[in-house]
C-alpha cells in the first residue's frame, strides 16, 4: 500500500521530468555548446536511473544507464553532439516513458525491454569518437519532430495503444505541485476570511436586515466549507513519518540482537502539515524506545514464553475531533517497582510519599526530565529527545500522552493530537476590562458561584485559596492577578474556569465568561516570545486583538501547580495519618430518604428504563438487559415497608446496575444525586434494614446502603442457594473501621460467602476459636500494626496453620505486595477492589496452602495480581 | 586607521539613499524607505499585560496581529503629553512586521552619503544602540534608526 503511493510519486515525478527533458533536448540541438544545458539533462537521467534501482525496474535502469553514459562523455567532451544522438537520446525518453505507462497500468514493466534501444545506446557509446554520424544515422532514422508531436507516445515501430495516452496523463494530471508556502499563504487568507466572517455574523445581529441576513448566512456557510477544502490541502497522511519507521526499527533490531516486527495500522489518517512536522521526532523517539528498552531478546522472550519475534504496533486513528496514536510494544513493560526505587534514587520524591502515589502516577513518572529506567545506557538510547521532551513536544501542539503498561506484557504509549493547529476553538473570557481566550481542550469545565456566600466558597489554606470541588480541594488563582490587572468590582457571583494542565487541574476565576468561538491563532512577535502565560493572539469578531491564554504557563505562573501536587501529598499524608478512608461514592435519592450512599468501587452501571420494558417473572420485575434478563429491586419497597413498587411509576425509571461475575442485579431508585469523594466516617450504625448506617458526606447526613441486604430482600429466586457458586466457605474479615468492614463485607456477600466480621486481634482469634474460617483476610493497617501479630497468631495454631490469609493493602502497588508475601501473607489485594479480592478468595479457598512449596502459590498470584489492574 | 574608514564608507554605502523622516520628541529621525511597509494613524490597541513597558501593544493590521513599540520609551524618553496620538510606522524586520509608534511623520528625504557621521560617542547610552549613525542636514540632523536592533527588545534595554 505505502510502497504503491511511493511508486506514484516516482511516476509524477518521472513524467514532470521527462517533459523538461524533451524541451532541454531540443534546446540542447539549437545550441550544442551549453554545458548547463548538458549538465542538466544528465541529471534528470542520473536520478530516473537512480529511483529504478531503488525500486528495481531492471529494464528501465539498464535503458537510463547506458543513456547516461552517452550523456556522461557529451558533457565530458569526449564526443560531439550530432542531431542523431539527439534523436537517440529522445527515443530513449519515449522508451523510458512506455516503461512508465506500463508500471502504472500493471505496476511492472511489462515483456518489453527494449534490447534493440539499449543496443545501439551502447553502440553509439562505445563507437570512437567523430564516427558517431555512421553509426548514430543508420541506427536512428527517426524523424525528431515525431515523437513531439504525439507527446511522445509513438515510436517507430509500435503503434500506441488508444488507453495509453490517457492512462499516463492520469497520474501527471490528476496532481499538481503546490508550494507549501502558498498553502500556508492560502490558510491565513482563509484565516482572515474566517475573521471577517465573523465581524460580518456580529455586525449582522446588530440590524434586522432580511437581505443581509441571508447573504452573511451563505458567506457563513461558504467559509466554513472554505476552511474545511483548504485545511484538507494540508492534511497529509501519518505515513509520511512512518516510512521511515521501518527502516529505524530494522536498524535498532539489526544493532540491538532482536527481533521485532513493526505493524502500522491506520497510515492513512491524516493529520494538519504542522503537526505532522511537529510529532516526528516524538514518535521516531517513542518507537526507538520501545525497540530498546520495551521488547526484549529473543531468548529472554522465549524464556517468558512468549515468541521470540518482538511485535510493534503503531496505530492512528481519528475519535472526537481529534488523532489517536497509539505505540505499543508486547515487551517486557515498564516495571513499576524499579520505576518507584528509581524517583526514590534520583531524590524527585521521598520514598514515603512514594507509597501514596498509584502505579499510574508512578509511571507517568517516566515523563519527568532526567529519568530513565534503562540499566544501560546503548548508542540508541539517550540520543536525541527523551520522554520529558516528548512530553512536552507533544503538548506544546495541544495534545495528551498516556501510558499504559503491564509488566511482563508491554506497554503502549497513547497521544492524543488535534487536527490542525490553525484553527481552534476557544472560551473567550474577560479580566481587568481585557478580553483574552482559552483554548477549549484544556477546559474542563465553568463554575459559577452564586449567591451573599459566595465569596465564602473559596476558601483559603495558609493563604492559598482553593474550592471544594465535588469533595476534592482544587488550587485556585486570580487571572487578574496572575496578569497584574486591576479587577472590575466585585459582583455577587464569581466565575471560575476548571482547567486542565499536563496531569493537573486549578481553577482560574475570571471576571466574566463570554462564549465559545473558532479562533484563528496567530503567532506572537519574537519581543513577546519570552512571556510564558500567552500561547499566541487572534482577532475577535470586532476586529481587536485578543490574547490567548497558555494554560500551563498561566498555572505555572499562578504557582497553583506545582503548590496543587504538594498539597495533593499533604493531603494524603494527613488522611494516612488520621487513618480515615477516602471513598468515591454514588449519591441517590429514594423515597424518604434524601441521601443515600452506595460506594461507586461496588457500581457497575447507571441506567435508564423506560417504564414500559419493566416485566414480570417469577415475582420479581425485570428488564432485559444486554441479552441477559435483569432483576430489579425496587430500593423504596425495601426500605420503606409497606409500599408496593410504588417507585417504579416514574418514567423513566432510575437504576443502579451491580454486577457481580455472572449476575446482575438492578436497584430502582428515584434520583441520581451526585458522586462525591468524602472522607467518610459512619457515624451511627443503623439498625434499620438494608441500610448499614449514617455518616457525613457533603456536610450533610448521608444513609449508607446496605447492599446485601437490599438485593437478597427481593431477588432471592436470582441468587438460587445464596453462595452457591462460592461452595459456603466461611471468611473472617478483619478489620478496624466499621465502613471499610461493611463494604468488604457487602462485596463477600454479594459473592456468597458466609462472612464473619472482626476489627481486632483478639475478636479475630475469638471468631475463629467459635467457628474457624476458610480464608481469613486482613487489613494490613490494623492500628498497633497487628496485622503481622495476628498472622503469627494463626500460624502458631497447628489447626490453622495452613488457613490462607490475604492482605489487604491501602493502595495498589508491588512494593505492597511484595512486602506482605514476604511477610507470610498469601495474597495482598488493594482494599477496595471487590473483584480482584474475591478472585484472590477463590483461588485461595480452592484448596489448602501446600505447606512445602509457598513459593509457587506466591508467583502465580504474582501474575494475577498484575493481570488485573 | 584604514580599516576605520573602510568600516565608515561601508556604513555610507548603507546608510545613503532615500529615508523615511519621523519625529519622536525633538529628535529626528529616518529609517531606509524600503524598510518601511506603512504608515498609518493611531490604531486601537490590545495592551499585553506582563509584557515589557516598551511593548504598547497589539494591532490587527489586516487580520496580521503587529506588535506596536513605544519608540519614546524605547529611547529613555518622557512619554507623550496626554492628547497627542502616536502615529504606526509599521516596518518589515527579520521576524515579519513591526510597528514604531513615533509622534509625527516627515517627508521622504534623499540623503547624501557625504554628509553622513557615525553617532556622538556620548549619546544616551539607550539611543546609542539603536541610532547608527547621522546625516548632517543644513538646518538640523536627521539620525538612522536601525530597526532590526530597535525591535529587539534584548539589545540597549539593560541600561
Amino acid at each position: 500500500m505505502q510502497d504503491q503511493d511511493v511508486i506514484r510519486e516516482f511516476l509524477v515525478e518521472s513524467h514532470e521530468n521527462l517533459s523538461r527533458l524533451d524541451q532541454e533536448l531540443v534546446e540542447l540541438e539549437k545550441r550544442p555548446q551549453d554545458a548547463a544545458l548538458l549538465a542538466s539533462i544528465f541529471r534528470t537521467i542520473h536520478t530516473i536511473k537512480g529511483t529504478c534501482g531503488f525500486f528495481a525496474f531492471s529494464t528501465l535502469e539498464r535503458i537510463t544507464h547506458e543513456a547516461e553514459s552517452l550523456l556522461s562523455q557529451l558533457r565530458d567532451g569526449k564526443r560531439e553532439l550530432t542531431p542523431s544522438l539527439i534523436s537517440l537520446i529522445l527515443e530513449t525518453v519515449d522508451a523510458t516513458r512506455k516503461v512508465l505507462a506500463s508500471i502504472e497500468a500493471t505496476g511492472e514493466e511489462g515483456s518489453d525491454r527494449f534490447e534493440d534501444i539499449t543496443e545501439r545506446l551502447r553502440l553509439a557509446t562505445q563507437s570512437p569518437a567523430g564516427a558517431e554520424d555512421s553509426s548514430g544515422c543508420d541506427v536512428a532514422p527517426v524523424p525528431l519532430a515525431e515523437p513531439q508531436a504525439v507527446n511522445g507516445c509513438l515510436e517507430a515501430g509500435e503503434r500506441p495503444k488508444p488507453d495509453e495516452c490517457g492512462l499516463k496523463s492520469s497520474a501527471a494530471d490528476a496532481n499538481i505541485r503546490v508550494g507549501v508556502g502558498l498553502l500556508d499563504k492560502l490558510m491565513d487568507l482563509v484565516g482572515e476570511l474566517v475573521l471577517t466572517r465573523n465581524q460580518i455574523l456580529q455586525f449582522n445581529t446588530e440590524r434586522e436586515d432580511a437581505a443581509l441576513n441571508a447573504t452573511s448566512q451563505r458567506l457563513n456557510l461558504i467559509t466554513s466549507e472554505l476552511q474545511e477544502g483548504v485545511m484538507k490541502t494540508r492534511m497529509q497522511p501519518i505515513g509520511m513519518v512512518w516510512n521511515k519507521l521501518p527502516r529505524v526499527v530494522r536498524d535498532m533490531a539489526v544493532s540491538l540482537g532482536k527481533q521485532i516486527q513493526l505493524e502500522m495500522d491506520g497510515a492513512d489518517t491524516e493529520l494538519d502539515r504542522t503537526i505532522i512536522e511537529a510529532i516526528k521526532d516524538p514518535l521516531v523517539h517513542l518507537v526507538r524506545n520501545s525497540c530498546d528498552h520495551g521488547i526484549e531478546a529473543p531468548e529472554v522472550r522465549s524464556q517468558a514464553g512468549k515468541s521470540p519475534q518482538g511485535r510493534l504496533s503503531l496505530r492512528a486513528y481519528h475519535e472526537g475531533g481529534q488523532v489517536n496514536i497509539e505505540i505499543g510494544d508486547d515487551g517486557a513493560g515498564i516495571d513499576v517497582a524499579v520505576v518507584r526505587q528509581r524517583a526514590v534514587e534520583k531524590g524527585l520524591l521521598r520514598s514515603e510519599q512514594m507509597e501514596k502515589l498509584s502505579d499510574r502516577e508512578v509511571l507517568n513518572l517516566i515523563f519527568q526530565p532526567g529519568f530513565s529506567t534503562a540499566r544501560k545506557v546503548t548508542n540508541v538510547s539517550g540520543r536525541g529527545v527523551g520522554m520529558d521532551v516528548v512530553k512536552s513536544n507533544i503538548e506544546k501542539i495541544g495534545g495528551i500522552v498516556d501510558i499504559f503498561s503491564r509488566p511482563g506484557a508491554g506497554t503502549t504509549v497513547k497521544l492524543k493530537i488535534p487536527l490542525t493547529l490553525a484553527i481552534i476553538p476557544g472560551l473567550v473570557v474577560t479580566s481587568g476590562g481585557e478580553r483574552f481566550v482559552i483554548p477549549q481542550v484544556s477546559l474542563l469545565e465553568l463554575v459559577r458561584l452564586e449567591g451573599d456566600s459566595s465569596e465564602r466558597r473559596i476558601e483559603h489554606v495558609h493563604g492559598t485559596p482553593v474550592y471544594r470541588r465535588r469533595g476534592s480541594l482544587l488550587p485556585v488563582a486570580y487571572l487578574n492577578q496572575v496578569l497584574g490587572l486591576t479587577s472590575a468590582e466585585r459582583t455577587e457571583a464569581v466565575s471560575m474556569v476548571v482547567l486542565q494542565a499536563e496531569d493537573r487541574q486549578f481553577g482560574l476565576v475570571v471576571d466574566g465568561i463570554n462564549d465559545t468561538q473558532e479562533i484563528v491563532v496567530k503567532p506572537l512577535g519574537k519581543q513577546l516570545k519570552g512571556i510564558t502565560v500567552y500561547a499566541g493572539a487572534t482577532i475577535m469578531g470586532d476586529g481587536k486583538v485578543a490574547l490567548i491564554l497558555d494554560v500551563l504557563g498561566i498555572g505555572q505562573s499562578a504557582g497553583v501547580l506545582t503548590e496543587s501536587r504538594e498539597q495533593a501529598r499533604a493531603k494524603s499524608e494527613q488522611k494516612a495519618q488520621l487513618g480515615i478512608e477516602q471513598q468515591r461514592l454514588l449519591l441517590f435519592r429514594a423515597g424518604s430518604f434524601a441521601r443515600l450512599a452506595v460506594p461507586l468501587a461496588l457500581v457497575a452501571r447507571l441506567e435508564e428504563f423506560p417504564r414500559n420494558v419493566i416485566e414480570q417473572a417469577g415475582g420479581c420485575q425485570v428488564v432485559q438487559y444486554r441479552n441477559r434478563i435483569l432483576p430489579l429491586v425496587p430500593l423504596r419497597a425495601v426500605l420503606e415497608t409497606g409500599i408496593e413498587d410504588q417507585d417504579l411509576i416514574v418514567d423513566p425509571v432510575q437504576v443502579i446496575v451491580f454486577n457481580d461475575g455472572e449476575r446482575s442485579v438492578g436497584v430502582v431508585v428515584d434520583q441520581i444525586l451526585d458522586v462525591a469523594e468524602e472522607v467518610v466516617t459512619i457515624r451511627q450504625k443503623s439498625a434499620r434494614k438494608g441500610l448499614l448506617g449514617s455518616g457525613v458526606v457533603g456536610k450533610r447526613v448521608t444513609d449508607f446502603l446496605d447492599l446485601n441486604q437490599v438485593i437478597h430482600a427481593t431477588t432471592e429466586s436470582w441468587f438460587p442457594a445464596a453462595g452457591g457458586p462460592a461452595g459456603c466457605k466461611n471468611l473472617l474479615v478483619v478489620e478496624a473501621s466499621v465502613f471499610s468492614r461493611g463494604l468488604i463485607r457487602s462485596s463477600l456477600d454479594m459473592a456468597g460467602y458466609r462472612v464473619m466480621e472482626a476489627a481486632n486481634l483478639e475478636e479475630a482469634m475469638h471468631r475463629m476459636e467459635q467457628q474457624p474460617a476458610d480464608v481469613v483476610i486482613v487489613a494490613l493497617d490494623l492500628p498497633n500494626d497487628s496485622s503481622a501479630a495476628l498472622l503469627a497468631a494463626l500460624r502458631e495454631r497447628p489447626e490453622w496453620e495452613c488457613i490462607p490469609v490475604l492482605a489487604l493493602a491501602e493502595s495498589a502497588g508491588q512494593a505492597q505486595s511484595v512486602a506482605a508475601r514476604k511477610a507470610g501473607f498469601q495474597d495482598c489485594q488493594v482494599k477496595f477492589d471487590p473483584e480482584a479480592m474475591i478472585e484472590s478468595i477463590k483461588r485461595l479457598a480452592a484448596g489448602p496452602v501446600p505447606a512445602e512449596t509457598p513459593s509457587v502459590l506466591v508467583e502465580t498470584a504474582l501474575v494475577g495480581a498484575g493481570e488485573e489492574r | 586607521m584604514t580599516t576605520e574608514i573602510a568600516i565608515l564608507k561601508s556604513e555610507q554605502a548603507l546608510s545613503s539613499g532615500q529615508f523615511s523622516t519621523f519625529f519622536v520628541a525633538d529628535l529626528f529621525f529616518g529609517v531606509d524607505v524600503l524598510r518601511v511597509q506603512e504608515v498609518l494613524r493611531f490604531q486601537q490597541m490590545t495592551h499585553v499585560p506582563q509584557a515589557p513597558g516598551v511593548i504598547e501593544g497589539l494591532i490587527n493590521l489586516r487580520g496580521q496581529i503587529v506588535t506596536a513599540i513605544d519608540l519614546r520609551r524605547r529611547l529613555g524618553l518622557p512619554p507623550r503629553s496626554g492628547d497627542q496620538m502616536p502615529m504606526n510606522m509599521v516596518v518589515r524586520t527579520d521576524d515579519g512586521a513591526v510597528s514604531l509608534l513615533v509622534d509625527e511623520i516627515g517627508d521622504v528625504l534623499d540623503m547624501d552619503a557625504a554628509t553622513y557621521e557615525r553617532p556622538p560617542e556620548n549619546l544616551d547610552p539607550a539611543a546609542r544602540e539603536i541610532i547608527r549613525g547621522v546625516y548632517k542636514l543644513k538646518d538640523r540632523l536627521l539620525l538612522v534608526l536601525d530597526t532590526e536592533r530597535t525591535v529587539d527588545l534584548a539589545v540597549g534595554m539593560a541600561a
